[in-house]
């Protein structure tokens, strides 16, 4: 396919893009910030989102949703990013949405009519140690009376404990390391045994430290095969991370606007500092950056939308070369922004911060460069 | 089935029946590639049969229209023969800076009886150009060019020298920037044409540090050139240039890498297995190298429906050169010492050096980087300052 957007594309970009600066700009994100609120999200925010359908973007047709693809979902992720707007957007409408359409039908029921109406939020509990490791899950889920009975630790449970639903990964055979013998559970938030502190990240967004002890699960709990649950988890982490960049691509575009701005408007020495070829060329090349990494990610968002062998290549070089371009660009805009660049009043601060956390979400750009080295057969 | 999949069946039987089985080997190296020309030897008959026949099809300038030799497709058509050729594994019939730079120019400034004379010859494989641009003092500041031809009614007498004239010891005739006007610096050039064999012309090859010599410096001492072989106006000739200049940057902007998505990693598995840093830096490659790919079809897309900036090309030369550079020193790197031989039969005569030199020159030629980003930065990005 043409890596351009398509008519019905665009105007889905238009819609997003007006939504996002009027109703969730970076003055919303600092309101809910600064009143510390515990969700780290508005949850009118999130029925606004429902009612122009993106929550239903990735949702099949026959399900009740659009029926689109990682282009249109990626398309108001990138919105979002520029814009820093909070919501469960990647958590619940990308990457739990990617893992429940595998899901059978009374699952599906369960959960997609609630996310289409905005009123549902739903965890990713992947994580067990600092860094990204799926493989090495440890979590246990032993057979136990109709069901399965879940021990074990999460983190960075991004929503966790605003969550109605957390998606669990644990092991019902073989060792830690290993892909075979994992399974996901759909977990709900007042099941027995379960407990959720939460932390506040570098970015304001909320995540939960999580504490299976024991909790029971029903066998209607398994999402997909019992001991497949690779292949869910893989086309779940895969959702989240093309999704990721796609936002990152937003976060490093609407830092890069900021600083080409800030570059055209700041005098010093009697000239607008944007005449300095010590500028202009690190300008140039970020633009570079932003662009390459703006594109891998359409390319991978297409590779997955046709379901092409090469999909899973694309999207770890796209989530690392997002993150690299991304990261230079808010390195970049807090460089040349000077001394305001260090205060909370400007915002280009707030970009360098969302930017680290989305590298971390999902595997970080060096875990991907490793898995392309390792896909490419080396 | 749609008019483009009856056209890839048609390429693919034609390309079948009509290549030879030696030219589906890839070429070894330059003396393996044919560039036509008057004195153009043959390296075997199928390498000659092979020219003929695309010839005659207008295959060697497919996208070319049939007045002017090509075979008249369409961007999707030449595309899909390109694609099969690749599947095949056919060589280029001819190479040539004819078909990359003179040719695309005369579609856009010649006359009707230049692109039919001109334009035929390149397609057939006639006649092999150089091209005269840069000068000593004239670099990056190309517009500084000093060679003058003096106007003598119907006719010019140039005098002056170029230098980094790509096999202009080997090329027929030249397309060359010479100022005609030295009043006027932007609209005091022209675009001339002329014979190499022409009394007055020499060429002195340069030895580069790849131990190569592609290059020449180029002298003209009362070259006589008629008025009627200029391109475009007189004294318009900048514009002729630019517009090449932008084509030459597309071109080598499709450089980085190795041509395709291929990883060269898997090659080199064992000694990357023992050296995780390099290991590392060759995956940030690949994820580089991925990247330009991605990128490229998104510019050519965009290029094709009119909506990539006229300024573009620039910033993919840029990236595109810059990438090549790095995959060479990586080459270099996980070679090792055997990489360092330059002359022995193991390493086809120090091919990975020499390559790796060469690629130096990529950023420094048809515009440096440092250029480059400054285009970028005034006319994309719109940065202020002369």
């Amino acid at each position: 396919m043409a890596m351009t957007l398509t008519d019905d594309q665009n105007m889905l970009r238009d819609t997003a893009r007006d939504f996002m600066a009027s109703e969730a700009p970076v003055t919303h994100f600092r309101k809910f910030r600064d009143m510390g609120c515990k969700d780290g999200f508005s949850h009118g925010l999130w029925k606004q989102f429902a009612e122009l359908g993106f929550t239903g973007i990735l949702i099949p047709e026959a399900d009740g949703g659009m029926g689109m693809g990682q282009i249109e979902a990626g398309i108001v992720l990138e919105e979002i990013g520029r814009n820093l707007s909070p919501s469960p957007f990647l958590t619940t409408a990308v990457a739990a949405v990617e893992a429940l359409k595998l899901a059978d039908k009374a699952m599906r029921d369960r959960w997609f009519p609630g996310i289409l109406a905005g009123e549902t939020v739903i965890g990713i509990a992947i994580e067990e140690g600092v860094k990204h490791r799926p493989e090495k899950i440890a979590c246990v889920a032993e057979r136990s009376g109709n069901g399965f009975k879940l021990t074990g630790q999460k983190q960075f449970v991004v929503q966790g404990a605003s969550s109605d639903m957390l998606i669990v990964a644990a092991r019902t055979a073989g060792a830690a390391g290993e892909t075979d013998g994992l399974t996901l559970f759909a977990v709900d938030k007042d099941a027995a045994g379960l407990s959720m502190e939460a932390a506040r990240l570098v970015d304001s967004a909320v995540a939960a430290h999580v504490n299976l002890d024991g909790v029971q699960v029903d066998a209607d709990a398994v999402i997909g095969e019992v001991d497949g649950g690779w292949a869910v988890l893989s086309k779940m982490l895969d959702a989240g991370r093309v999704g990721a960049a796609a936002e990152m691509v937003g976060v490093g575009t609407g830092a890069m606007d900021m600083t080409f701005e800030y570059l055209k408007t700041r005098k010093q020495f009697d000239r607008v500092i944007g005449e300095f070829q010590a500028l202009q060329h690190r300008a140039a090349h970020l633009y570079g950056e932003m662009e390459g990494a703006r594109s891998i990610v359409l390319k991978a968002q297409s590779l997955m939308d046709e379901g092409h062998a090469k999909a899973e290549l694309y999207v770890a070089a796209a989530k690392a070369k997002a993150g690299l371009a991304c990261n230079l660009s808010v390195r970049e805009g807090v460089q040349m922004h000077g001394g305001i660049g260090m205060t909370d009043e400007y915002d280009i601060g707030l970009y360098m911060k969302r930017d680290r956390s989305l590298n971390e979400f999902f595997g970080d750009a060096y875990y991907h460069a490793d898995r392309v080295a390792t896909m490419n057969g080396y | 089935m749609s008019d483009l999949e009856t056209f890839r069946a048609e390429a693919r039987t034609w390309l079948e029946e009509n290549c030879p089985a030696e030219m589906r080997i890839p070429a070894k190296g330059d003396e393996d590639v044919c560039w036509g020309g008057r004195n153009f030897v043959f390296q075997s008959e199928a390498q000659k049969v092979w020219l003929e026949r695309c010839v005659a099809k207008g295959y060697t300038v497919p996208d070319w229209p049939k007045a002017y030799g090509g075979a008249g497709l369409s961007p999707q058509e030449t595309k899909i023969l390109r694609q099969e050729m690749a599947k095949l594994g056919c060589r280029s019939p001819l190479n040539s800076f004819g078909i990359w730079m003179l040719g695309p120019a005369l579609l856009k400034f010649g006359t009707e009886e230049q692109k039919v004379h001109y334009m035929g010859q390149i397609a057939r494989g006639e006649i092999r150009w150089c091209q005269g641009y840069s000068e000593p003092g004239s670099g990056s500041d190309l517009v500084s060019m000093q060679t003058f031809g003096e106007d003598k009614g119907d006719h010019w007498v140039v005098n002056g020298q170029k230098i980094w004239t790509s096999y202009a010891d080997k090329a027929d005739w030249i397309f060359c920037l010479v100022r005609t006007d030295k009043a006027n610096k932007y609209h005091g050039i022209s675009f001339l044409l002329f014979d190499m064999e022409t009394p007055g012309v020499s060429t002195k090859p340069i030895k580069l540090i790849s131990g190569n010599s592609p290059f020449c410096e180029t002298f003209f001492d009362n070259v006589v050139v008629p008025k009627d072989q200029v391109v475009g106006e007189i004294n318009r000739g900048w514009d002729v240039a630019k517009y090449l200049l932008g084509h030459e940057r597309e071109m080598i902007s499709g450089m980085g890498g190795d041509g395709g998505v291929t990883s060269i990693g898997a090659a080199m598995k064992a000694t990357l297995a023992e050296e995780p840093v390099l290991r590392a830096q060759m995956a940030l490659f690949d994820v580089d190298n991925l990247t330009f790919r991605a990128h490229g079809e998104r510019f050519m897309d965009e290029w094709k429906t009119g909506k990539a900036h006229p300024a573009y090309s620039n910033l993919m030369k840029y990236v595109g050169t810059e990438l090549n550079k790095k995959r060479n020193e990586l080459v270099m790197s996980i070679g090792g010492s055997q990489a360092l031989e330059w002359e022995s039969e193991r390493t086809n005569g120090g091919s990975k050096a020499r390559n790796w030199l060469r690629t130096k020159a990529n950023s420094i030629e048809g515009g440096t980087s440092e250029v480059m980003l400054n285009v970028v930065s005034k006319r994309i990005l719109e940065m202020p300052g002369g």
